[in-house]
């Protein structure tokens, strides 16, 4: 069991060092053959061919941090999910009736998120 | 049903018999590596071609014909294209995070592409919470996105990867409880055992009404997932040039596009895992006549036709629906298809527990 998980894990980090030469041979040969030529405004960013004004890492629209926190709570909420939905079969009514607890509390935080407007796009 | 793994196996004996065992073990990873690596860039340069074609036949127009035989030398044309084009050098971008971000797009879809079932025997990674570890990983993408976007320093970029993860996020949740609803049916989550509790008969057949209904929300899901039109506003080039990669010049921006159409493949690789039983050919009790002939189809051409039919139908979403405005995007998920999904997932525990599955 133990050296299978190993064996899994070693086969991961191959996955993760071929993404990481994927990107890096790519890059290699890119470098290699490319042309470059050098242009001071060719570094600028590109408006639509305006001059930028100001910074550009500025303030942003609250909502997409608000939509981040709800993620984050019904995601975590998924989760716990999970080891459950392995045991459905063995665990029979008394893991049904723990697990509606836990889903009434989950389906009771979506209830209260929409009634005070955190689903809006305002 | 051909079990691959004897070939695996094989190959194991053949090469301990010469080398230690250390270093056959170093060259599996390794030929395992640039096996990865090789089937990444063909399914990729294929999936540039199968867009092009469909999206062109589509719109009664003819596509890429001029490379090679019907267009299929053209994907690689334009891969050399994308190679020598220069790298610009950007003056106000945050370096290492510009530089970072590619990375961990590549990586998120490669270790998503790693678990995938493959064939019978041919699966890479198996972890006992394979599917869990699937949408761990793939998770990662949001973030080379949002870093793309942000280390950019441009308007267009920001506003991008903030709509992309606003959208990635969301659509996640809705992914994360279609999987929870059929690891339910399947009682596993390691994916050679989903495809293994499918060999009598398909989740999408034996799951009744729930399977069906996680199996549209997982398609509308993966779409906006995968930041395909109708869900791309992320990159909506009418608004915003091209979203979060307009800083991204030459093969910088090619690994953005190679990962793009690498997780059209993986979710809908992850859809056939689900509920068309991986490389687990079309099987139906008592007719064993026609599961033996279904059985002579090597797996491998099982799973990689399922894939590429469902991502046929997501390619057809792209080129048939509208794009959504932000608001819709966020009110379709979080008021429909969440509500819907958590509904269904009471639905599919009452068959499962009732025993009414076939």
């Amino acid at each position: 069991m133990i050296a299978l998980a190993i064996q899994n894990a070693t086969l991961a980090v191959v996955a993760l060092l071929t993404g990481v030469a994927l990107v890096a041979i790519a890059l290699w040969l890119a470098g290699l053959i490319s042309p470059r030529s050098f242009n001071p405004q060719k570094g600028e960013a590109y408006e639509c061919g305006i001059p930028t004004r100001g910074e550009s890492m500025a303030q942003f629209k609250v909502g997409y941090y608000l939509f981040a926190i709800l993620f984050l709570m019904f995601d975590v909420e998924t989760v716990f999910l999970y080891p459950w939905a392995v045991r459905v079969h063995e665990l029979g009514t008394s893991g049904l009736t723990a697990i509606a607890v836990f889903f009434g509390i989950i389906v009771l935080g979506l209830v209260y998120a929409w009634r005070k407007g955190a689903l809006e796009w305002k | 049903m051909q079990d691959l793994s004897v070939g695996t196996a094989w190959l194991h004996s053949f090469l301990t018999g010469y080398i230690p065992e250390w270093a056959a073990v170093t060259l599996e990873c390794l030929l395992i590596g640039v096996g990865l690596m090789l089937l990444y860039a063909v399914l990729a340069l294929f999936y540039i071609l199968f867009e092009r074609k469909v999206c062109a036949y589509f719109q009664c127009r003819l596509g890429p014909n001029r490379v090679g035989p019907w267009g299929l030398l053209q994907s690689i044309a334009d891969m050399f294209k994308i190679l020598i084009k220069e790298l610009i050098s950007l003056n106000h971008v945050d370096k290492f995070l510009f530089a970072l971000a590619p990375y961990l797009v590549i990586i998120a879809s490669m270790l998503a592409f790693a678990v995938l079932p493959w064939g019978n025997g041919l699966q890479i990674i198996d972890f006992n919470v394979g599917i869990f570890f699937l949408l761990a990983v793939s998770s990662i993408g949001v973030l080379g996105i949002l870093l793309a976007g942000w280390s950019s320093n441009n308007k267009f970029t920001l506003i991008g990867a903030l709509r992309s993860g606003a959208q990635m996020v969301s659509y996640e949740l809705s992914m994360g409880l279609c999987v929870v609803t059929m690891v339910i049916m399947a009682g596993t989550m390691s994916v050679g055992g989903i495809v293994e509790a499918q060999s009598h008969l398909w989740f999408i057949f034996s799951g009744h009404i729930p399977a069906i209904i996680a199996f549209v929300i997982f398609m509308i899901a993966g779409t906006a997932e995968t930041n395909r039109g109708p869900f791309d506003l992320p990159e909506a080039e009418s608004e915003l040039t091209a979203g979060y990669h307009t800083e991204y010049s030459g093969i910088h921006f090619g690994f953005f596009y190679l990962a793009e159409y690498l997780n059209l493949f993986i979710v809908s690789g992850v859809a056939a895992l689900l509920f068309f039983g991986g490389w687990m050919p079309l099987h139906i009790p008592g007719w064993d006549g026609f599961n033996a002939v279904m059985d002579f189809i090597p797996s491998p051409i099982w799973f990689i036709g399922k894939a590429i039919a469902l991502s046929f139908i997501i390619i057809w979403f792209k080129w048939t629906f509208p794009r959504l405005r932000i608001d819709q995007l966020l009110t379709l998920e979080w008021k429909y298809l969440l509500p819907i999904n958590l509904f269904n997932l009471v639905l599919m525990v009452m068959i499962v527990t009732f025993g009414l599955y076939l």
